[in-house]
């Protein structure tokens, strides 16, 4: 969907945006005003496309303000608290993931994940999940990178299941508020099913669907 | 001089990817803030209490779905709501429901992996939350 703005991001980084309209143009044979004129025009046009929902849940919360204040302003407080804690954690994530993308080798993910990793797949996902902290969409990215790096399906589907429910952190705090008793029910009952439910999904998925799931993992991280 | 090359890759790739998923990133969080701020805590508990049987537990299950609370929060509202006369059952749907099943997430979901495997995996989760609450209703 995005993997043309996905392209000039990546750009930005390396020279000015307008050093490489002009670059762009002339690859294109066109050096002339009008078309630099257009091509602005239509990044411009992406850029609004882009944030198209962000734009309208602002309009939301401004009508929600006129409508009734303090839901206004409610609305307002808790998003911009919810970005500010997603804003803290995805970009140490993310260089995280870069750095682990470039640094180690494929193998190694295939040795401890992969198709033929057994017993020490599952391991490898619950200690991958247990280890967690943070809310389950900061996983998914983390997902993509065991799937470009050859995990078994199975065990990333396992692993955004422990993820999800097992965080030791979070354990602990939970025993703390809703007794232990619950907690381990909540345990014995939950990670086993992910366990089933990973491999039954698996199982649902063409070698053509892994494929193209891969090259699409291949994709987010090049 | 190559592995500085090859660190300065990892970054520039790890904000391509971070700049790709912002737009979703802020859409849903907007979203969120507006659902919360029209479903506030006391409506939730009003219709989740301990008399309120399997009706409960599947408004409590559609709540969790949608709503998105941090742990560290979810916890000491259950634990409230349990005091204030919540049940047991009706907690734990919220609860687990919260934790593994994502409506407001899902676009994000479908954009990293696939529209099959997001709804397969909330849909398991879903049904795993429901196994749970029917073990703790039973035990609790």
């Amino acid at each position: 969907m995005n993997t043309d703005i996905n392209a000039d991001s990546m750009n930005t980084g390396l020279e000015n945006p307008n050093m490489k309209s002009i670059r762009s143009s002339m690859n294109s044979g066109r050096l002339t005003a009008r078309s630099e004129n257009r091509s602005i025009k239509t990044r411009a046009f992406a850029v609004v496309k882009k944030f198209r929902f962000v734009i309208v849940f602002a309009f939301v919360i401004i009508a929600l303000y006129f409508t009734d204040k303090t839901e206004g302003i409610k609305a307002f407080n808790i998003s911009l608290s919810n970005m500010k804690e997603m804003l803290g954690l995805i970009p140490p994530i993310f260089v995280l993931m870069g750095l682990l993308d470039a640094w180690v080798p494929k193998e190694t993910f295939i040795r401890y994940m992969g198709e033929a990793s057994g017993l020490k797949g599952v391991l490898t996902a619950l200690f991958l999940g247990s280890a967690a902290a943070g809310p389950l969409y900061i996983a998914f990215p983390i997902a993509m990178l065991l799937i470009k790096k050859k995990a078994k399906l199975a065990y990333v589907l396992f692993f955004l299941g422990v993820w999800s429910t097992a965080k030791l952190p979070l354990l602990l705090y939970e025993i703390s508020y809703m007794g232990a008793r619950f907690t381990a029910i909540r345990i014995a009952v939950c990670v086993p099913l992910f366990l089933l439910f990973s491999l039954i999904i698996e199982k649902t998925f063409s070698a053509e669907e892994k494929e193209s799931l891969g090259r699409k993992a291949e994709s987010e991280f090049s | 001089m190559k592995d500085k090359k090859r660190t300065k890759i990892a970054l520039l790739k790890a904000w391509k990817s971070f700049s790709g998923i912002l737009p979703e990133i802020l859409s849903v969080m907007m979203f969120a803030g507006i659902t919360l701020a029209i479903l506030s805590p006391d409506i939730i508990s009003k219709l989740i209490g301990s008399n309120s049987g399997f009706f409960g537990v599947v408004l409590s299950l559609t709540a969790g779905s949608i709503t998105m609370i941090p742990g560290f929060v979810a916890f000491p509202l259950g634990a409230t709501l349990l005091d204030a006369g919540a049940g047991y059952a009706q907690i734990a749907a919220f609860v687990s429901s919260l934790m593994a099943v994502g409506v407001v997430t899902l676009p994000l979901e479908i954009k990293y992996f696939s529209k099959r495997m997001a709804i397969l995996r909330n849909a398991s989760a879903l049904v795993i939350s429901l196994v749970f609450t029917m073990v703790i209703w039973k035990l609790m």
